[in-house]
C-alpha cells in the first residue's frame, strides 16, 4: 500500500514539473543591486536579506549576477572596494517565466547554480529569481492542494450517497420554528449540523450550512416568530429554504447591506442587530435569493455546493 | 496552548464543561455581537465576551470554538451554563475587564486573527 502510494506520488511530481510554470513558483519580491553599488555594501545586503546572491540591474535591464562566491573571491583577491559591476558574473544563464518547471530543474542541475534569474520572454525584463527551495516549496504546495481536492472528493462521494441507487437522490430535512425565545435560537441550525455530519458531508461545508441556517433562524425568531426550514441535500449541493409569515422586508437590497438593521434595543442588548446576518448568509452561499412581501412574509433560498474548493464562507 | 493551562495561569473559574479543557486554543476573538462572531471567529478559538445569555453557546457550538470567557466577573445565566454543559462548551469567567484579559491572553502567545498583519 505504502509503496504503491509512493509510486503514485512520484508520477504526480513528474506531471507537476511539466505542468507548473517557472512564474508560478519563482520569488517575485526581488532584492537587486545596481552595477555601481559598492562591494563594501554588498555583504550587508546579502546578510540582511538572507540571500546568497542577487541580480545586478541597470535600469530595467539585468546586466549580471553577483553571489556570495563572487564576494569571497573578491575578498581573497584583497577586497579592495570597487563597484559590483567589476566583480559580477556577466554571462548569466536565465529562464523565461513561461517555461515549465522541468527546464529550471535541469538548468540548475546541469550547471550547479544555486539560482537563476527569470525574464519576461517578450520584454526581456527581470521578473524574479528561482532557487531549488522555490521549486520544492511550489511542488509541495501543489501536492497539498491535490491532497485537499482528494479529501473533498472522499467526503462528497461519502458512503451514504454511494450506496443509494436512483436517477435522482434528495434527502429532505424539515424543521419548524415556533414561539422560540431569542435565547433558544440556533436549535434548528444545530440539529441540521449534526444531521449533515452524519451524512458524511465535509465538516467545512457542514459549518457553512450551519452558519447560514443559524442566521436565517435567528431572523425568523426576531422578525417573524414562526417559520419553516426545508433543507434538500443532493449529492452535489445543499439547498436551504427558510420561509416565514412575518412582517416582511420592504427593501430587500437594503436589508442585505452590512450594517442595516431594524432590530429593537432589547434585541441589540443581547448582541443581535449588527446587520450582518444576511451578509453572513450570502457569504456562505453560492446562490442567494430573498423574496419578501410586507405584511405577508419572507422566503430565503440559498444553495451550497458540497464539493466546492472554497469550503469556508467568504 | 491548552485551555486548562490558560485557565490556571489566569486563574479563570470554570462554569461549564470542566471535562473539556484539554483542547488546544488556536487563537482568540473578542466581540459582543453574535453575527460578528459567526462571521469572523475561527474553529478552535477562544471567545471573549460580556454576553451571558444562552445564545452564546449556540454560536460557540456552531463555530466549534474552544471555549468562552466572560469578562468583568460576569456569570453565565443558569440556562446558559446548562446548555454549555450539554454541548460540551467550556465557559470560564474572569474578574478582569476585556482589555486587561485580552492583553494577558496575548502575552501568553494566543494570537488574534491576523497577528502578522499589523495595520499597514
Ligand atoms: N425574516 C425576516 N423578516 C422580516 N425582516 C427581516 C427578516 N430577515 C431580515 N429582516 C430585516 O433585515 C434586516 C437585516 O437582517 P440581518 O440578519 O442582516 O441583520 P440583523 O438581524 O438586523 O442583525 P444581525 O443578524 O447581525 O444580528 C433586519 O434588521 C430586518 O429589518
Ligand atoms: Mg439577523
Amino acid at each position: 500500500m505504502i509503496a504503491a502510494n509512493k509510486n503514485l506520488q512520484f508520477t504526480k511530481i513528474q506531471e507537476l514539473v511539466y505542468e507548473l510554470k517557472v512564474a508560478e513558483v519563482m520569488t517575485k519580491n526581488l532584492i537587486t543591486v545596481a552595477p555601481d553599488t559598492r562591494m563594501s555594501e554588498l555583504r550587508g545586503i546579502l546578510r540582511d536579506n538572507r540571500i546568497s546572491g542577487t541580480p545586478v540591474v541597470d535600469g530595467d535591464r539585468m546586466v549580471g549576477i553577483v553571489s556570495v562566491e563572487d564576494f569571497i573571491t573578491w575578498l581573497i583577491r584583497g577586497g579592495v572596494d570597487c563597484p559590483v559591476g567589476q566583480v559580477m558574473s556577466r554571462k548569466v544563464r536565465t529562464l523565461f517565466a513561461d517555461e515549465p518547471l522541468v527546464h529550471a530543474v535541469s538548468k540548475l542541475e546541469e550547471h550547479g547554480y544555486g539560482r537563476l534569474p527569470v525574464l519576461d520572454r517578450s520584454k526581456n525584463t527581470l521578473l524574479g529569481l528561482i532557487t531549488k527551495g522555490d521549486i520544492i516549496e511550489g511542488l509541495l504546495q501543489e501536492l497539498q492542494i491535490d491532497y485537499h481536492e482528494e479529501e473533498i472528493h472522499r467526503y462528497r462521494a461519502s458512503h451514504f450517497f454511494e450506496d443509494m441507487i436512483a436517477d435522482k437522490i434528495t434527502i429532505n430535512f424539515h424543521y419548524h420554528i415556533h414561539g422560540k425565545k431569542i435565547e433558544q435560537g440556533g436549535e434548528v441550525a444545530s440539529d441540521l449540523k449534526r444531521s449533515l455530519k452524519r451524512l458524511g458531508i465535509h465538516p467545512d461545508i457542514v459549518r457553512r450550512a450551519a452558519i447560514a441556517t443559524y442566521e436565517a433562524e435567528m431572523n425568523v425568531i426576531i422578525y417573524a416568530e414562526e417559520g419553516r426550514v426545508d433543507v434538500n441535500v443532493e449529492p452535489d449541493v445543499i439547498l436551504i429554504e427558510v420561509r416565514d409569515r412575518g412582517q416582511g422586508i420592504a427593501d430587500v437590497a437594503r436589508a442585505v447591506e452590512p450594517g442595516y438593521s431594524t432590530a429593537p434595543d432589547w434585541v441589540r442588548e443581547l448582541g443581535f442587530g449588527a446587520g450582518m446576518g444576511l451578509q453572513n448568509i450570502k457569504n456562505c452561499a453560492r446562490d442567494f435569493d430573498i423574496t419578501s412581501t410586507v405584511g405577508r412574509g419572507t422566503t430565503l433560498k440559498i444553495s451550497i455546493p458540497t464539493g466546492t474548493k472554497e469550503k469556508r464562507c467568504a | 496552548m491548552r485551555l486548562s493551562e490558560i485557565a490556571q495561569t489566569l486563574t479563570l473559574k470554570v462554569r461549564s464543561a470542566a471535562g473539556h479543557l484539554d483542547t488546544d486554543v488556536l487563537g482568540g476573538y473578542a466581540s459582543d455581537l453574535m453575527s460578528d462572531v459567526m462571521a469572523n471567529a475561527e474553529e478552535g478559538y477562544l471567545w471573549v465576551t460580556l454576553q451571558t445569555h444562552a445564545n452564546i453557546v449556540a454560536v460557540a457550538a456552531m463555530k466549534e470554538l474552544a471555549g468562552i470567557i466572560l469578562i468583568n466577573g460576569r456569570e453565565p445565566e443558569k440556562e446558559t451554563a446548562e446548555k454549555a454543559e450539554e454541548k460540551n462548551i467550556p465557559i470560564l469567567v474572569s474578574r478582569l475587564p476585556a482589555f486587561e484579559l485580552i492583553g494577558r491572553l496575548y502575552d501568553l502567545g494566543i494570537p488574534g486573527l491576523r497577528a502578522d498583519a499589523e495595520e499597514s
